[in-house]
């Protein structure tokens, strides 16, 4: 038996940075540092986990859709110790919002052939948090998403989502999708050995052409929402400041008293 | 006027907050007509009623608990095409999000998440959004096909509205796909007599400064003097201090109060993307140089261990 895994990981610029939006109100990546998102390194680490957990020839393939330096995640996520990547990069797809990119993964994934996909719970960048049920619609795969703790065996997916009013054990047949949270367990970090390794392993690219994707179903112009306006948020007016000199507790009681929250 | 769907989220019958604030919400764009789900749709009804529905579209399966989103994405549809609403407005739970996903791509239209605010305009209800940890504040609209929309908690206030509410059975045809991923058990999450994280007018947090989990009780006395819910940082649940659902930040739950009180938390980005909409910012931090600190209406440097405990007697004595 065979199990291939494609997990989907985005590069998104660094959350630490000056994040700001360019002219035409899509994420500006040219001014802050870019980098795979750490929530999808959790994806990883479950892919190659779920691989040496398995008797079977497990293959872990890392698939991004994003620029020329979206290569970076892909480079970090095969030094993890991932197998080999594709790259979806095309001019067209500047701009492109949740509804498009599904469609590029997905039809990334079937071309690539798939028994399970791996994503992380949300990009640090657009946190929507949409993106693996959306492939999971497309691709008509059951989806078993924002899991803490995740198995495969004999051709079922098994895991657990701690929800908000409870915690549930999900289990679905494959092919699946799977979306996997930061309480799954901490990414491992690349050896040297991983890094030199991954420098020899097979980066794939592909176009709009090769997936069969007409540039009028992707891209800013073909959004299906319109971000109309974006204002950097006022910065909050300076707050009073005290030190503690032995009544810190009496001075804040006496400062909620006065804002009515006691 | 246009009818707007509203997702209810009730658990056996008991609407919960976030759904009546949508209410309110909704009527800024059109009359609103509640679809709930599942064991104790119809009890919903009055509570829908009172806050501004003009109907209630009910629809009671086993499949809504034993599958995954998928059930309740088919009924969703089904009452689109029952109704043709200007728009489809779901609670920004992570389920809602899903639910919602789902739906806007079956219905070929766009999706927003995580609005703070709705208002109506010339091409369709406009949202604001607050996104890189809240530095920004964007206001978008859906340009494709019905708008679908997911609403943060507290974006609204809940305002009595009575409408005549009137209960119709919603027909539901499951698709091939609802019964993909089986829930095979469930553990309600037991209540711990606080108001929920991201419903409450009050949070008080703690970090890796409140120092054990034996500590937290100090947090939880102040919450509960001041009848807040209790928040903690990633650095608190990682080391297993205190439960992971009750964590605030980019990984946790986003919270918006009226005042927030973060306890020997630093201020990190990812913190700060889970509180910074909260109205007012309270921190109590040893060091002056802590990041926190940017966000504060009001500050104090010292020591939690005497500040906290402080506060708590002056609050309980203050409210006699
Ligand atoms: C992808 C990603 C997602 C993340 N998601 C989240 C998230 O959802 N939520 C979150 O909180 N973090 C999140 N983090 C982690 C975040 O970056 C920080 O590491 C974390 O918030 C730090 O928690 P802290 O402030 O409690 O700890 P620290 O940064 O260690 O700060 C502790 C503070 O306590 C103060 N202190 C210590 N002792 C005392 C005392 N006796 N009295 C008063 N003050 C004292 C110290 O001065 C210090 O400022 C995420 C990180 C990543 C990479
Ligand atoms: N451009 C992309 N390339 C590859 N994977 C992506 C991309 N965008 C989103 N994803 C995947 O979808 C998950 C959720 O993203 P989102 O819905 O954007 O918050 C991420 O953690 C990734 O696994």
């Amino acid at each position: 038996m065979s199990l291939r895994i494609v997990v989907t990981v985005k590069y998104v610029p660094d959350a630490t940075g000056d994040r700001h939006f360019a002219d035409d109100l899509t994420v500006d990546r040219d001014d802050v540092d870019g980098l795979l998102s750490e929530l999808d390194e959790y994806a990883v680490e479950q892919a190659l986990q779920i691989s040496e957990n398995s008797d079977d020839d497990v293959e872990v393939t890392v698939l991004t859709v994003g620029p020329e330096d979206a290569k970076d995640a892909l480079r970090k996520a095969l030094s993890m110790g991932a197998d080999k990547a594709i790259h979806v990069e095309d001019d067209d797809l500047h701009g492109t919002d949740a509804i498009g990119t599904s469609l590029v993964l997905a039809k990334a994934v079937e071309k690539a052939g798939y028994d399970l996909v791996v994503s992380g719970m949300a990009s640090t960048d657009g946190t929507m948090g949409v993106v693996p049920a959306l492939l999971a619609e497309r691709l008509g795969v059951p989806q078993v998403t924002l899991l803490s703790e995740v198995s495969v065996e004999g051709g079922t997916v098994k895991g657990r989502r701690d929800g908000d009013s409870a915690t549930e054990q999900l289990q679905a047949s494959l092919p699946a999708v799977v979306s996997v949270t930061d309480q799954s367990g901490e990414a491992r970090y690349p050896s040297f050995k991983g890094i030199m390794a991954a420098k020899k392993k097979p980066v794939e690219s592909w176009d709009l052409s090769d997936l069969d994707i007409d540039e009028d179903e992707v891209g800013l112009e073909n959004a299906y929402t319109v971000v109309e306006s974006a204002a950097e948020r006022p910065a909050r007016t300076a707050g009073t400041i005290v030190k503690d000199e032995g009544e810190g507790g009496k001075q804040l009681a006496e400062f909620l008293a006065g804002q009515k929250f006691i | 006027m246009a009818e707007v769907l509203v997702y209810v989220d009730h658990v056996d019958g008991a609407v919960r907050k976030p759904t009546l604030e949508l209410l309110t919400l909704a009527r800024r764009v059109g009359e609103p007509v509640a679809v709930a789900l599942g064991a104790g749709a119809g009890d919903t009804a009055a509570a829908l009623a009172e806050h501004g529905a003009v109907k209630v579209l009910t629809h009671e399966a086993a499949e809504y608990a034993d599958y995954l989103v998928v059930p309740k994405v088919d009924a969703l549809q089904a009452a689109v095409e029952a109704v043709s609403p200007a728009a489809v407005l779901v609670p920004s739970s992570a389920e809602g999000k899903e639910i919602a996903a789902r739906l806007a791509l079956r219905l070929g239209s766009g999706i927003i998440t995580d609005a703070v605010d709705l208002e109506s305009g010339d091409e369709g209800p406009v949202a604001t959004q607050s996104v890189f940890a809240a530095a920004f504040t964007t206001k978008s609209r859906v340009s494709k096909g019905t708008p679908v929309i997911t609403v943060k908690p507290n974006s609204a206030a809940v305002e009595p509205a009575p409408a005549a509410g009137a209960v119709e059975a919603l027909s539901v045809t499951f698709s091939a796909a609802a019964t993909g991923t089986k829930v095979t058990s469930r553990t309600p999450r037991e209540s711990t007599g606080r108001p929920e994280l991201t419903e409450a007018a009050i949070v008080v947090s703690g970090g890796r400064g409140v120092n054990g989990a034996e500590n937290f009780a100090i947090i939880e006395a102040l919450a509960d003097s001041l009848g807040a819910a209790v928040g903690a940082s990633r650095a608190a649940v990682d080391a297993g201090w205190y439960p992971h659902t009750n964590q605030v930040g980019q990984t946790g739950k986003s919270v918006s109060p009226q005042l927030y009180i973060a306890s020997g938390i630093s201020g990190a980005i990812q913190h700060r993307a889970g509180m910074q909409t909260s109205k007012t910012i309270v921190a109590i931090n040893k060091d002056a140089e802590a990041p926190i600190f940017e966000l504060v209406d009001y500050g104090v440097v010292g020591d939690l261990f005497d500040v906290v405990p402080q506060l708590t007697e002056e609050v309980k004595s203050r409210k006699g």
